[in-house]
């Protein structure tokens, strides 16, 4: 097809664009995961196809695949709505272990209520712990003290530790145990789970939160004024948009996303605080945002790519004794790829485009 | 603060403050040429796994420092082929040279993990020796890296701000329009930074499995590499301030062991905040000043603008 | 290079440039003399910087020719230009802030060492530094070092570089007048030593105080060349900008700006002022009032203060004294917001940075900035947003167009009507234009003109700024010219002359027939 109509033929369908680039990211990390498998000795078709039997072919496969997404699904549009007014938050980690410290503040300090009201709370105490932590930030840089950047990547490392402080002082559990914990939740405090699955009810929060982005971003008077921001902050600024207090509103909700990818871990997964909830979420949610150009369905995609890779390892692991450590390099290898292709255009893209989808 | 404590807290600082010296060094250079790489993380683990791996196989730590530094200085360059070649985002390619280093440093450690290795080799000048208090700590005992520390720091300075080429490196730092209307090539000059701090990244790592610990475990570098990003910006992105600001974040560190043997009661926890507190309240109380500090270039990462 | 005093080091013959439908240069000669201070004077787009790059080997010209030292030379590039020692200083220097003085002389030197010797750069500046009155402290930190002095250091590297030919670029645009004093004291040093300079301005008084010989260009011709003697401010500014200007202008000329006190307009600005920046003009005592029914034009060259003037009203910039008043009210604190839903337009001349934002489409471009108006519970009420916008094409007589693409993908004239049509249908009761036909073609132009008159007829007041002044004459009620963050003239209708506006927007401090 000649170029002049090919691309007419695709500006009509714009989703298409984005879907086959999405499709070529997937196709490309196939193609390099065969490559590495490869060198290490391994044989590629084989491995496809444990790994395929193991997530997409089995009930409960999946079922993992869906809950490694939860969190992966949170800490992204904890990235990409700040990302839609220019902002960058690296700080994934330290809100999603803020949400989880609030979040577990009100289910040890609060057992004695009921369900419909523990539960409720607790998730908007997840949802204000991350906010809080990505305000601070916000305020730095409405002011123009702190680049946001600098601000939620250090903030990343003190969350944990205020998280340890907790487990190892005042909330430590009474129980003896290999390591430091909290006591566990009570009931009430706890996600329900699903089918037999360690689906918790995370993935909801999940998914409405992946709405709001969309509807907010999209729908909304309000994200026409944050797209504005993102796309021309001058001109936001002369058209009157008060750029100061929704940079402040922008991070706030990116961080109480995160916070609630950190509830749903300590009430959904383990059901109390312990160290290590986050095996690099906020930093993956990073990535993931980033491939996806910002965009609700991109993360989703994305966020089931980066699952199924990390899946992939542990089967793998035990299936063809492939060192888990072969999933970090694979990541790296796909990133390497795709940032080192059109970088330009992408990058005006993410930073620049206000449009919707 | 009593005596054996403040020099146990002291020999701990300079224990592990070195390998941060390094990384902030290495750092140091490549901030200056206008150049993030949130992934030292991933260069240090490339430089702990490498050293160790050799080490072990040849028997030789030597050989194993030059080895790391090779390493690290390779893994840099990756990066700078992305950023300088392919104009990628230097944040998103930061978190992807650190999920590289993760990946490559656990397969290249593999092998080798509880291997035995007899590390670098330690040297106390025979005059100290004899002193009755130093005898009974590590004080003044030890590995060439930590000798050589506090020199290469001010050689890193030197070069920085005494030779033609590190008058180019801070040019293409902060204007990289002015770095090539005098001639200069401003992406040649960035690989060349990236090179060398990859090469400081890669001892930095070294001196972590081959001296501090003789061991290697996957991630064992444990968040040095973003503590060495906040000390570049807490010592103002100068080298000879960065000694300071290693000794005050590895006796951090070192007070915190300290405590805890003596069964004290603050939290470590509180003590392993301070480095990230106190960055963020200096940037906060330098102000506008802080932000002449920073070599200008960067600001187009940080801020997020094309 | 020769040295000889008045020997041509650069001739310049029947220069041709075009840039698409503009001719940039059209069959300019020119010649520059060693030992001698030249200037070349005009108004912006007469076509002086295009000579500028044309000499300093930016571009090539379409045609004629260039002679250096009596040769035919071929000028590929600035490398070219600097090895027959022809060297520039440019209006954004290239200096680094945030090194010292020597460093940024030594960044630039092709015989370095290896080892940066501070003091031997300090060394090889003192004796220029001396001999041509460029003294400044080479450990310096060059963003520590005032306008003028940055100047100075351009120069010196250009000397160390060897130049003999020494090209600037609107060198007193920026400058305090002591600095320009200075400047010019080295001016003279250097040019008995054989030195040649050249430089750009629009200043009368600067070119009359200094130049050896002047060119004058307009509209990308040479419209005379006089020698120090024959020049005088009437002349000049008659080649300037083509009037004929009579040497005894009559009484209804330039009156100081009144102070109307106590005259309730759409807008009043009492001894405003505003804090200059890094780049930024600090507004100094402005008393201005805008009526209903007037289009108040404000002439003056770029940079002077009037796009801050613009801010100022908008909200943009804050007072740092003096007060502003919006429709009767005291407004000095208002923000942009508040200030535009009170009534106030903005019509600016580049619409894509100022005023729309490129990523989204036409649609959304259209509510943004229209407060809280269409605002329906959470969304946006675009049906009224698209009924609205219509009518006010309508009104305005603009073709609507697509609301679906993005904004980015129209035409220059297409996105100013865009705007406008935002802007006007709120029926805004003062518009403030900024170079609002800059750039526009002919025909947008003239339409975007006879809008403003219209929203005057209809009850508004409008702040016009532009460079043109042709445009300001035709739709001005009052003028007022800018210089130096200042108002320094205003003119009622049909009483001023293009040669008042013309000393005044260049810096003379004398009104011709005013004593």
């Amino acid at each position: 097809m000649p170029a002049d109509a090919k691309r007419r033929v695709l500006s009509r369908f714009p989703n298409i664009t984005s879907f086959l680039r999405y499709a070529a990211i997937c196709v490309v990390a196939l193609g390099v995961f065969a490559v590495v498998l490869l060198a290490a000795g391994k044989e590629p078709l084989k491995a496809y196809a444990d790994t395929f039997h193991y997530t997409l072919a089995n009930a409960y496969g999946f079922s993992e695949l869906v809950v490694r997404m939860i969190p992966l699904l949170l800490t992204a549009v904890a990235v990409a709505l700040p990302s839609r007014l220019g902002l960058i938050n690296v700080g994934g980690e330290g809100q999603l272990y803020m949400g989880a410290w609030l979040a577990s503040a009100g289910a040890l300090l609060l057992p004695g209520l009921p369900v419909w009201v523990l539960l409720p709370l607790v998730t908007v105490l997840g949802f204000a712990g991350g906010a809080a932590w990505a305000a601070i930030p916000g305020l730095l840089r409405a002011n123009k003290l702190v680049n946001e950047t600098i601000s939620t990547l250090l903030l990343n490392y003190v969350a944990p530790l205020i998280v340890s402080f907790f487990i190892f002082g005042p909330w430590r559990s009474a129980e003896s145990s290999a390591y430091p914990q909290s006591a566990a939740f009570p009931d009430a405090a706890r996600l329900p789970s699903f089918f037999n699955t360690r689906i918790h009810a995370g993935l909801f929060l999940a998914l409405a939160a992946l709405i709001f982005y969309w509807v907010l971003m999209d729908r909304t008077r309000w994200g026409v004024q944050m797209r504005a921001i993102g796309g021309n902050p001058e001109a936001a600024l002369r058209l009157g948009i008060p750029v100061g207090a929704y940079v402040v509103i922008a991070l706030a909700i990116g961080g109480g996303i995160a916070g609630l990818a950190g509830m749903g871990e300590v009430s959904g997964i383990h059901g109390r605080l312990r160290q290590g909830l986050s095996p690099g979420y906020g930093f993956t949610g990073f990535l993931i945002s980033w491939l996806a150009g910002g965009r609700p369905l991109g993360i989703v995609l994305m966020s089931f790519l980066f699952a199924i890779i990390t899946s992939a390892g542990d089967i793998l692991q035990i299936t063809q004794g492939l060192p888990y450590a072969v999933v970090n390099i694979l990541l790296a290898l796909l990133l390497f790829i795709v940032l080192g292709r059109n970088t330009a255009r992408r990058t005006r893209r993410v930073h620049r485009d206000g449009s919707a989808g | 603060m009593s005596t054996p404590l403040a020099l146990g807290v002291i020999a701990g600082a300079i224990l592990s403050g070195t390998s941060l010296l390094y990384a902030t060094l290495g750092e140091t250079i490549v901030e200056r040429a206008g150049i993030v790489n949130l992934g030292l993380e991933g260069i240090l683990l490339i430089g702990a796994s490498t050293g160790f791996a050799v080490t072990a196989a040849s028997g030789s730590a030597y050989l194993g420092v030059a080895a790391a530094a090779a390493a690290g200085g390779i893994a840099n360059l990756i990066f700078g082929w992305l950023v300088v070649m392919r104009r990628a985002n230097q944040l998103a390619s930061g978190l992807a040279m650190m999920f590289f280093g993760i990946g490559v440093s656990a397969l290249v450690g593999r092998p080798f993990v509880g291997a035995v290795i007899s590390g670098l080799p330690k040297w106390r000048p025979p005059w100290l020796a004899a002193l009755a208090w130093v005898k009974s700590t590590t004080l003044f005992n030890y590995d060439f890296l930590i000798w050589i520390a506090v020199p290469v720091a001010v050689l890193v300075w030197w070069l920085l701000f005494e030779t033609r080429w590190g008058l180019g490196v801070r040019a293409v730092g902060e204007s990289s329009a002015a770095a090539f209307a005098s001639g200069r090539n401003p992406a040649v000059v960035q690989f060349q930074a990236l090179f060398a701090g990859g090469l400081l990244g890669g001892l930095a790592g070294a001196h972590l499995s081959l001296s501090l610990t003789l061991t290697w475990a996957e991630g064992m570098t444990a968040g040095r590499g973003f503590i060495a990003i906040a000390l570049v910006i807490f010592s103002k992105w100068h080298p000879l301030r960065a000694i300071a600001g290693a000794l005050v974040f590895g006796g951090a560190e070192a007070l915190q062991l300290q405590l805890q043997a003596r069964g004290a009661d603050i939290s470590p926890f509180l003590l392993d905040m301070l480095p990230y507190v106190l960055t963020i309240l200096v940037l906060l109380a330098w102000g506008g000043s802080r932000r002449h500090a920073a070599p200008a270039g960067l600001g187009r990462t940080f801020y997020g603008t094309e | 290079m020769s040295n000889t005093p008045g020997s041509p080091l650069i001739e310049a013959r029947q220069i041709d440039k075009r840039y698409g439908s503009v001719q940039a240069n059209d069959k300019v000669d020119f010649t520059l003399q060693s030992g001698e201070v030249h200037a070349l004077l005009g108004e912006n787009g007469a076509g002086k910087s295009t000579l500028l790059k044309i000499l300093y080997g930016f571009t090539r010209p379409d045609s004629g020719s260039i002679v250096i030292n009596g040769k035919p030379t071929e000028l590929r590039s600035p490398r070219d230009a600097r090895r027959l020692g022809i060297g520039m200083v440019f209006q954004n220097f290239m200096l680094i802030p945030a090194l010292s003085v020597s460093e940024n002389v030594a960044l630039f030197l092709a015989d370095l060492p290896a080892v940066v010797r501070r003091g031997q750069v300090a060394k090889r500046l003192r004796p220029f530094a001396e001999r041509f009155g460029l003294s400044v402290d080479p450990s310096a930190l060059v963003r520590q070092l005032s306008v003028g002095d940055l100047q100075k250091v351009e120069i010196l590297k250009l000397l160390l570089a060897e130049a003999r030919v020494l090209i600037l670029d609107e060198p007193t645009k920026v400058l305090a007048p002591h600095e320009v004093e200075a400047l010019f004291r080295v001016f003279e040093a250097l040019k008995t030593e054989g030195y040649a300079i050249l430089f750009i301005t629009h200043k009368l008084r600067e070119v009359i105080a200094c130049a050896d010989r002047i060119t004058v260009m307009r509209q990308g011709r040479v419209a005379g060349e006089l020698t120090r003697g024959d020049a005088d401010g009437e002349t000049l500014v008659a080649m300037m900008f083509g009037t004929q200007v009579t040497d005894s202008p009559s009484g209804r000329t330039a009156q100081p700006p009144a102070k109307r006190v106590g005259t309730q307009g759409l807008l009043e600005l009492r001894s405003a002022c505003t804090r200059p920046s890094a780049n930024t003009t600090g507004l100094r005592d402005i008393n201005l009032v805008i009526e209903e029914k007037e289009i108040v034009g404000v002439a003056g060259v770029s940079g002077n203060g009037q796009k801050e003037l613009g801010d100022l009203i908008l909200g943009l910039q804050p007072l740092s004294s003096g007060r502003k008043l919006l429709f009767g009210d005291d407004a000095s604190r208002w923000t942009i917001g508040h200030i535009r839903e009170s009534g106030v337009a903005f019509v600016p001349e580049d619409p894509l940075v100022m005023a729309a934002v490129p990523g989204m489409s036409v649609r959304e471009n259209l509510v943004l900035g229209t407060g809280r108006q269409y605002w329906k519970g959470a969304a946006v009420d675009w049906h009224r947003v698209e009924a609205d916008m219509a009518g006010s094409f309508q009104k305005l007589d603009f073709p609507i167009p697509r609301l679906d693409p993005p904004i980015g993908a129209l035409s220059g004239g297409n996105l100013q009507r865009v705007v406008i049509a935002r802007e006007m249908a709120k029926d805004p009761r003062l518009i403030v234009a900024l170079y609002p036909t800059r750039g526009l073609d002919v025909h947008s132009a003239a339409s975007v003109r006879s809008l403003l008159r219209r929203a005057r007829d209809a009850g508004g007041g409008v702040l016009l700024i532009s460079e043109d002044l042709e445009e300001l004459s035709e739709m001005s009620d009052r003028l007022l010219v800018m210089y130096g963050g200042a108002v320094v003239g205003e003119f009622a209708h049909g009483a001023w002359q293009m040669g008042a506006v013309g000393h005044l927007m260049t810096g003379s401090r004398e009104v011709p027939g005013a004593g």
